[in-house]
This record gives C-alpha cells, structure tokens and sequence, in this order.
C-alpha cells in the first residue's frame, strides 16, 4: 500500500475546510441563541436538526495496541446494534458482521498485525456510487448508511465495497433488533458508527468504548474536522494510512502500525 | 422483391400444448422458488455475504445478454438492409423481448426485497449502472415493441427501419450497460475494465444468434414448415464468426492480465487453481463453448443440420459456463485489501469462497428461461412472426 496520501494531507486546506472556517466564524458571531451554534452537532442535536457537514466523523486506529485475540470492539458493536455474534449463528457464512477482527500476516517477515475492519466511511463511497435507489447514503457528516426503507437488497453495494464492510441480512431477525437500531431482512447493512449514539450525544462508539474500557486505546472516534479534537491531534503526530489508498476514497477510517 | 406470407402457428395439436404445459409447469416451479426464497430470506440459497450473486444472477445476466443479441437478425434486416433476414425479423424482436422480460423477472426476484420493485422505479441515483439498466431494459421494451409493431402492421410499415435503427443502437448501449455492472466495479479484480462492455456485445452477438437458430429450427420442424438450408447456412456462418470473435476477446481480457503481476494471483485463480471455476473455463467457457462449436461450423460437420443444432446447444452452455465463470469466479477470489499479506478473520477473509447453488435457486433461473420461451409459444400462435415457408427457392427471390 502506497505511503503517501495525497488526498488527507490536502485535507486541511481543501476548499471545503477553508469554506466551513470561513462560515463557522460567520456562524459564531450570530450564535446567540442556543442549540443553533455549529460546534453543538458535536454534542447531540434535536431531532430536527439535519446532520452537518461542519462535522467529519471518523477513527484511529492504533494497530499496534491492538491485541491478539481480544474481540471486545465486535462484541460492543454486536451489543449496541443487536447483530448476532458469527459464534452463535448457525449461519456463519450468512451472518452479518458489522465489524471483525483481521488477523494479517507477512509471508517474508512472519510479522503479525491485528486489526478491526468494519465499514471505512469512505467520503466518495463506491457504495453510494453504485446504489439504484440512493439507498446508500453519505450523511453530511461523513457516516454513510443504508436507508432501510428504500433498500431493495440488489446487493451491488457489496459488489463495489472493496472492504467487504456489508452485509445482508440473510434470515428473518425475529424481532431480536433494538429499537433505535432498525435492521431487516433482504436488506444490506453496515458498521453505522453508531449513529443513534453520536446523534443522542455519547460523542463515542460502542467500539471504540469498549476498546478502552479494556485498556487498549486502539480506537479513538471523533470529528475530523475539528483541529482541536482529540482524533485530529492523534492523526497530526502519528502516521496513518488508508486500507487501499490506491483507490482514493478518502476514508474516514484511518490506521496506524500497518 | 417477392413477397412473403407470415402466418400464425396453429397451436392446436397435442405437442403444442403439451410443450404449453411443461413451459407453464416450469414457470410454476420458478414461482414457487421465489415465493421460499422471499418467504425465508436468502438465508435458503447458497448465496452468502462473501458471494452476494449467485446462479439467479447467472441466468439473468445470460438472458438479458442474450436477449439483445436475439435481436441482432432483425437489425440486419432493417438496418443494413439484407433482404434474406426480413423474413426472419418478427422472431427475431419478440425473442428479444421474451428473453428480456425472462431476465429481468429471474433478476428482480432475486433482490433481497423483492416486494420493493417499485421503490427501484420511483426512486434513481443516476450515478449508478443500475438506474441506467432500468432505463435501458425499459426503453428496450418500448423501441422492440415498436420495431416489431412497425413489422406487423402495413399502415405504419415506413417506419420500420427508422424503429429497428433506433432498436439496434439502444441494444448496443443496453449491452454495453450490462457489461458495465461489472466493469464499473472497482473493488474486484476481474472486473473494473472498459473490456467487458464490448466483450458483452458480442457474447450477446454469439447467445442471442444460437438460440434464435434453435427456437426457429424448432418452431419450423414442429409446425411442419418448410426451412431451407439457405437461411440456416447464412446464419451459422455468422454464429461461426461471432464464436470467433468472443473467443478473441476472452483471449485478449486474459493475456493483458496475465501481463500485470497484480493480477497474477486472480489470473492464477481462474486458469490454474481455482477448481470447479478453472474447469468451467477452460472446459466449459474454452472448449465447449468456444472451440467445439468453431470446430462444427467450420468444418464439413456444419453442414449438417444436426451438428449445427448441437453448436447452438454448446455455445448456450457455454454461455452460462462463462457468465458463471465472470459473476461467480470473480467473487470466489477473495479481496486483496492488504496486498502481499495473508490474512484471516471470522468474515472468511482472504480465503477462496465456496458456493453450492441450492435447489430454489436453480428453479428460479429456469422459470426465466421457461418464462421466455413460454411468451415466444404463445406469440407465436398469437401473432404473424413465422413466414408459411423458408425454403430456398422463395428466400432466392428475396435477394432479387
């Protein structure tokens, strides 16, 4: 995989950054009243309130501090968005899996690295690309999802994922799912980045808690965009890179140690 | 140029309806297919989340390829105005159209949601190749019935070669479409190339010709009629040239392949190591698809009514070898997120998906193919298509 990435070092001083700079101190100058103030999408917003794209949603993950044989990250994630475990499928080839632990191995070297892979919330999806019935969706604020009442499960989107980050659901759920996670049957679905929780105001992941909660700090989650946040000071120092940067998605998902 | 008489096909004798019933019987098995498979979910096909297409998207995309190709004798007709193909344009157009709606039906029941269609009608992301298909299979029925409405009927028979021009572009742009599914995808391997939209058209060219060749020979040797060799000589020398010219591009796909190392390893999968997909190639795709057929029309065997039936016959499996080989294979090898690495995970990751297509699905694909043939039955009865007679002396006057 190739070293550089063009496309995240441009980041900061894209167009885009520049414009929402330019209208954030507009924004803040008028933001008198409260809950209108653009840094709030950052802690919860209401309902009627439409995701920003002030917002880059997004992840580290430290390859080096995850360890062997830990699954915590897909047993949260299995939790908080009721997909069943592969263990306790009696499908496993069918079942859904949000996120998974990767084990690589180099052929020449016999260096292993452990990983989460999970939907890279790639800002120019092929997912969305491709989706007949605009079903994929890129929320403003970087998350792509799948609308679950307009997903006819064609599964092209599994087609174009180079992450093999979706899944179908196979078999009828039997009621199992949350209430504020809808999943269904013949429909494709994917790592959300627990949206449900960022937009009630957790500011964090299922996975990403559970990766600290037991000690590994291998996932941090947060806004990209915001230069102050913890994740954008973490990506400044350490290098990163992108699974498959050839393809220029520009990811949302970004690794380190690998 | 001499006339010709169309005429009806009876239809009222036992084989008739006896080939009726086992058609209709086929269509219901496929029915019942699709209501387990939407009843239970995909959870009772062999399709899974490593291969999200399996043998339903086989026979759709085979169908639909070669529904634009069954086309083709009516293009040359009226497109490039070979008076000996006028007469066998009617089958021509509604062969396309009954292997179309085959297709698109075995396709649309197998979506996850199949219940949905409509959302996929109301609703267009205009980036995507599917919207264009549904555009594409749309207007396809539209400009073919209008193609084949102008053939029907005298009072707007002017029109015929502006509607089978029209026709033929749009099936040109329909199939380059179709082949765009897959060369529009960038994250497998054997796909992501402008290759296979062409490849597509003529696989469609090869399909489409072999089995209007035997749904004509049939219809003429159970009505009775009359079919010269004439027309049966002229159209398996186009077959041959067309078999020709898919095993080229087959040819050149691979070997440009071969030439990049990173595509070594799926190269290596598909000609060498992959198991049932290296034998479907070379033995289904290359052999019984390509080359035994070459090899009867070529030869003095060609000259044989039989032996060309028989091409036509493996030239369709070998058809549906080669689309097993593109949607299947290609999603059997798996995706190199890491290259040079080896990796393994709970999602079979980095290992060679397995697939063993089950029963409902099988019947799902054959209820296409029933489907197809079921409404050409029926036109046939129904409508003017089949000329009272093709022998020799009457397609000679044609041509002068």
């Amino acid at each position: 995989m190739s070293e550089h990435d063009t496309k995240s070092e441009k980041e900061p001083n894209s167009p885009e950054r520049r414009r929402f700079i330019g209208a954030a101190t507009a924004a803040a100058g008028l933001a008198i009243a409260p809950g209108v103030m653009l840094y709030e999408v950052a802690h919860g917003r209401p309902e009627e309130q439409a995701a920003s794209s002030a917002v880059r949603w997004g992840m580290l993950v430290d390859a080096t501090q995850c360890a062997t044989g830990c699954d915590d990250c897909v047993s949260a994630c299995s939790t908080e968005n009721g997909w069943t475990p592969v263990a306790e499928s009696r499908h496993p080839k069918q079942a859904p899996q949000w996120i998974r632990k990767l084990e690589l191995q180099d052929p020449l070297t016999q260096m292993e690295t452990n990983l989460p892979m999970m939907c890279q919330h790639c800002a120019d999806a092929p997912c969305v690309d491709v989706c007949p019935t605009g079903a994929s969706f890129k929320r403003a604020d970087g998350i792509v999802l799948v609308n679950r009442h307009t997903c006819i499960g064609c599964r092209y989107c599994m087609m174009a994922c180079p992450y093999k980050a979706r899944s179908l659901v196979h078999e009828s759920l039997n009621d199992t799912q949350l209430a504020d996670v809808p999943r269904g049957m013949g429909c494709v679905e994917a790592c959300t980045l627990c949206v449900q929780k960022i937009d009630r105001g957790d500011g964090n992941t299922a996975c990403a808690e559970a990766c600290t909660a037991a000690g590994h700090n291998a996932l941090l989650f947060g806004d990209m965009n915001d230069p102050e946040s913890e994740i954008s000071k973490r990506l400044r120092e350490l290098p990163t890179k992108q699974v498959r940067a050839d393809l220029n998605l520009n990811l949302g998902v970004r690794y380190h140690g690998i | 140029m001499a006339s010709i008489t169309f005429r009806e096909v009876e239809g009222s004798s036992l084989k008739y309806w006896m080939l009726f019933g086992v058609l209709g019987l086929f269509v219901l098995f496929g029915a019942l297919a699709w209501n387990h498979m939407h009843h239970y979910g995909h959870v009772v096909t062999g399709m899974d989340n490593q291969i999200v297409w399996g043998l339903p998207h086989v026979f759709a995309v085979f169908l639909i390829v070669a529904a634009s190709g069954a086309l083709n004798v009516a293009s040359i007709a009226s497109v490039f105005n070979k008076p000996m193909y006028k007469p066998l344009a009617p089958l021509s157009a509604i062969l396309a159209l009954a292997l179309m709606l085959g297709g698109l039906l075995v396709l649309v029941l197998d979506l996850g949601r199949s219940d949905r269609l409509i959302v996929a009608m109301t609703h267009f992301n205009f980036k995507s190749m599917f919207t264009w298909n549904v555009f594409l299979y749309s207007g396809f029925f539209g400009l073919v019935g209008a193609y084949l409405w102008t053939m029907l009927d005298r009072n707007v028979k002017p029109y015929s070669k502006t509607a089978g021009t029209a026709a033929f572009i749009w099936r040109l742009i329909l199939t380059t479409g179709t082949g765009s599914l897959f060369g529009f995808l960038i994250a497998r391997e054997l796909y992501g190339t402008a290759m296979l939209a062409p490849m597509f058209i003529i696989m469609s060219f090869a399909y489409g010709l072999a089995i209007y060749l035997m749904v004509l020979a049939a219809a003429y040797s159970w009505t009775g009629r009359t079919l010269g060799d004439a027309v049966m000589m002229r159209l398996k020398s186009l077959l041959a040239v067309f078999v020709a010219a898919v095993l080229y591009f087959v040819v050149v796909h691979h070997m440009t392949n071969l030439y990049f190392t990173k595509y070594h390893a799926v190269e290596a999968f598909i000609l060498r190591d992959g198991g049932i997909f290296t034998t479907l190639f070379w033995v289904g795709q290359i052999l019984i698809g390509c080359v035994a057929p070459l090899v009867i029309l070529l030869s003095s065997l060609g000259k044989q009514r039989t032996w060309i039936m028989i091409a036509c016959v493996l030239i369709v499996l070998g058809g549906i070898a080669q689309m097993y080989v593109t949607i299947i294979g290609a999603q059997a090898f798996p995706l190199d997120m890491f290259p040079g690495l080896k990796e393994t995970s709970s999602f079979f990751d980095g290992e060679v998906h397995s697939y063993a297509p089950s029963v409902p699905e099988f019947f799902l694909g054959l209820g296409g193919v029933a489907i197809a043939l079921l409404v050409t039955t029926f036109a046939v009865k129904l409508l003017r298509l089949l000329p009272a007679s093709l022998d020799d002396a009457t397609v000679a006057k044609l041509e002068h």
